[in-house]
Formats: structure tokens, C-alpha cells, sequence
């Protein structure tokens, strides 16, 4: 009996070790905060939960950033962590808000748009719990996220997702993958609200031009592209072969296929006047056949696996020893999105968008990610948010 | 918080209960002990809200 007891105690406390050891990481990931310091020309921010109340109080609810101009004009929205795994789109998001002054027109930035995935992890996957980004005044810490909602926002998964309207039988993964929810409805699960607000800033603000961030594998053909649909195709094609043209680097287009539904690029333009686009990033960290899922991996996206793949010519992008920094991957998403407002206003004056101090990709290149970032200790506090 | 969800959390705790029940009546297999604890884990992280 005394030796039952002896090892029942014994295992319980290494048990109990383990759950505490591992619990608290994965605690303390899922309540970091990240500082945002909202520039020169952030004019309010404002809760996702305003456009859709059963957000209100839900880890879901995030800031949504308003950049106003003097001078009337379009209006643009970026989301990004749609999945927050691919950071790429929040890192060129943040570079926005941070230094961007609109002259013409208005932006509204999302940069957490799955806020519960960006406090979920893959533990499976052996991803890192945060990553850091190297800048003048010391590192800034991100929270690494996960492609999915967390089950602690919204459980449990259906066997089958049934897209909402349009009843297409979806994977039960993607009931919680906030690129599968469009156009959302105020009443269904967590991420259809979430995409539902989305919707409802479109039509609400009667915003023009949407576009939404991402990166991909290597190994998958929708990489290094600008996703749109049939109604923005021109201005997409237009600005992909001037970032080639003038700043020396590929993203071609792709088309929105028209029988997948709940995707960003295919229901934001059906149920909504705004042109939608995707930007695809290659992020090789995403790759199934790389090394471990380190933060060096995810900064540099340097693998030895994948670079034997390239010389096979397995790969969708070009690839060889230089990997695909991070630098690179958040300078295409600035050029891209300076250029397809660049483009939109051309064609459609009346609603220009003109934003200064945003770098372009040979800047963001040169000069690190980190560069503009700003100091969130010598900030005034009210022009920092807590994402 | 969605009813279907409360729903699973009470199935969650049900199966603690019953998985700690276990582990105190076995006596003897130690396999069966540790098993009950690792199955535990993921339970026990979900009712605290961790993971």
C-alpha cells in the first residue's frame, strides 16, 4: 500500500510539473500583449465590435486603426493575421500605422483580423511562442499565432463546415480559419462575426479597395501573387507589372476561383461594392519539408531541405542560399499595396489615395523591418495600443 | 460563452473525474497510471482556459 502511494505521489508531482511548466508558457503567450504606437496619421482607433456587437467582450474583438486625410478620397482596408502564422502582413501593417501620414483619402487597418488565432500556438508543429524583430532602440516581441481560431474562443469544430450562404462543404478546420467565413453573419460562429464586421466596415464606410495579407509555402503554386478577382484584375495586373517593372521583384496574379467559397478575395467583392485583393508572400517556414520551425527560420526562411527542393525545381519561387528574409517578404506587401492604390487612383481620381512615409520594398530590404518601428517607452501613452 | 460550449467543458470535467477516479483505484499497474495522467493533460489545460 506504502509503495502504491510512493509512486502515485511521484508521479503526480512530475505530472504536475509538466502541466505547470508547459501550462504557464502557453499562459503568458495566450495574455501578451504586443505595443502598437499609432503614428502621425492614426486618427482613432476604434473595437471590430462596433460594427458587429457580438464581438463585444470576445477575444475576437480587436482595434481597428483609422488614418484619415486632410482631403477627401477613396478608401482602403488592410487586414492581416487573417492567419497568424504568416506575420509577414501584420509586420508591413504595423510599418502603416506606425509612420504613414494620408494626405488624400482614408485607410482603416486591421493588423490583428484573427486576434484569437494570434494568442493560439501549433504546439504540434513545434512552433516558437514569439518572435523577435531586431530594431534601433532594442527587440520587439510578437506573439507568434497559429492559421486557426483558438478552441478556447469557439469549440467545439463541426464534422463538416457548412459555408454560410452558400452551403459548400468546407474541412471542420475551417469553421475557425478566418479565410473561409466571408462574408460572415452576426449570429454564426465566432469567425463568421468576425468576417461579418469585416463586411459591414465595407459597406458601412463604402470602402473601395480591400486587401488582405498573407504568405504561403513555396511548395504551394498561389504564392508570391496578388489573388483577385475577375472585378479587380486590372488594377492587380497593372500594379504587378510595375512593382516587376520598377522595383525589380515578381508578384503575378492570380484569378479567385469562383467555386471555392468563404475566401477573402472571392465573397468581399460578391457582397460588396469594394475590389478585393490577396497578397500572397512566400514564407518557406510553412513548408512541410523544412528543418525545425525555429524563429530563425521564420525571420531568415533559410533551409537547407528546401534549397535541395529548389535545385529539383520543386519550388513555385526562386530560391537559393539568400532564403526569403522577412525583409523581403514585408517590402513586396508595402510595394504592393502602395501600388495597387497608386493604380486605383489613375483609373479613379475622384477617389484617390495618397499616403506618404510608407517604405518600399528596396527600403524596408536595406534598412530592416525594425527600422521603423518606434520606441514604445518614449511614445505618449495614449498613442499606444495594447494589440 | 455558446451553450454547445458549456456542454463540452461538463463532458471535459466529467472525463477528469472519471480519469482521477482510475488512477486512485488502480493499485498495482503503473503504465495504466501514467496513461490516466498524460490523458489528462490536454483535459485539464482546456478547463483552466490554457490551451
Amino acid at each position: 500500500m506504502t509503495r502504491t502511494w510512493l509512486t502515485k505521489g511521484t508521479l503526480l508531482a512530475l505530472f504536475l510539473a509538466m502541466l505547470v511548466s508547459g501550462g504557464l508558457q502557453l499562459f503568458r503567450h495566450r495574455h501578451f500583449d504586443i505595443p502598437v504606437v499609432a503614428g502621425p496619421g492614426v486618427t482613432k482607433v476604434v473595437p471590430l465590435s462596433d460594427y458587429c456587437r457580438g464581438l463585444k467582450g470576445t477575444v475576437a474583438d480587436t482595434p481597428v486603426f483609422f488614418m484619415e486625410g486632410k482631403e477627401a478620397g477613396g478608401k482602403l482596408v488592410i487586414m492581416a493575421n487573417t492567419h497568424a502564422n504568416e506575420p509577414e502582413g501584420l509586420l508591413a501593417a504595423l510599418i502603416i500605422i506606425e509612420n504613414g501620414i494620408v494626405e488624400k483619402g482614408t485607410l482603416i487597418i486591421i493588423p490583428e483580423f484573427n486576434h484569437s488565432a494570434s494568442r493560439n500556438t501549433k504546439a504540434g508543429d513545434g512552433y516558437p511562442l514569439y518572435f523577435k524583430i531586431p530594431t534601433e532602440w532594442g527587440q520587439k516581441k510578437f506573439r507568434m499565432g497559429n492559421r486557426d481560431a483558438s478552441p478556447l474562443d469557439q469549440w467545439p469544430d463541426p464534422d463538416v463546415y457548412i459555408h454560410y450562404p452558400e452551403r459548400q462543404l468546407l474541412s471542420f478546420i475551417d469553421v475557425r480559419n478566418s479565410n473561409r467565413t466571408w462574408p460572415g453573419r452576426p449570429n454564426g460562429p465566432l469567425m463568421e462575426k468576425v468576417t461579418f464586421a469585416a463586411m459591414e466596415i465595407m459597406r458601412q464606410e463604402k470602402v473601395d479597395i480591400a486587401i488582405d495579407t498573407h504568405g504561403a509555402e513555396t511548395m504551394f503554386p498561389v504564392t508570391n501573387c496578388i489573388v483577385a478577382p475577375e472585378k479587380s484584375q486590372r488594377i492587380a495586373t497593372l500594379a504587378s507589372l510595375t512593382v516587376k517593372a520598377k522595383e525589380g521583384f515578381d508578384s503575378h496574379v492570380e484569378p479567385s476561383p469562383t467555386g471555392f467559397r468563404g475566401l477573402s478575395h472571392r465573397e468581399m467583392g460578391d457582397y460588396s461594392d469594394t475590389l478585393p485583393f490577396l497578397l500572397e508572400a512566400p514564407i518557406p517556414f510553412l513548408d512541410q519539408p523544412t528543418g525545425p520551425k525555429t524563429e530563425k527560420l521564420l525571420l531568415d526562411g533559410k533551409d537547407p531541405f528546401l534549397l535541395s527542393l529548389a535545385a529539383k525545381k520543386k519550388l513555385f519561387v526562386p530560391y537559393d542560399e539568400s532564403g526569403w528574409p522577412m525583409e523581403k517578404r514585408v517590402g513586396q506587401h508595402c510595394s504592393v499595396i502602395l501600388q495597387i492604390m497608386h493604380q486605383y487612383s489613375k483609373k479613379f481620381p475622384e477617389r484617390a489615395i495618397a499616403v506618404q512615409n510608407v517604405p518600399r520594398y528596396a527600403e524596408v530590404v536595406k534598412n530592416g523591418v525594425g527600422h521603423y518601428f518606434h520606441d514604445p517607452k518614449n511614445a505618449e501613452k495614449d498613442r499606444v495600443n495594447l494589440d | 460563452m455558446p451553450l454547445i460550449m458549456i456542454f463540452y467543458y461538463a463532458i471535459s470535467i466529467f472525463l477528469v473525474a472519471m480519469l482521477l477516479w482510475n488512477f486512485v483505484r488502480e493499485k498495482k499497474n503503473t503504465e495504466d497510471m501514467i496513461l490516466y495522467l498524460l490523458v489528462l493533460i490536454p483535459l485539464i489545460l482546456r478547463i483552466l482556459r490554457v490551451k
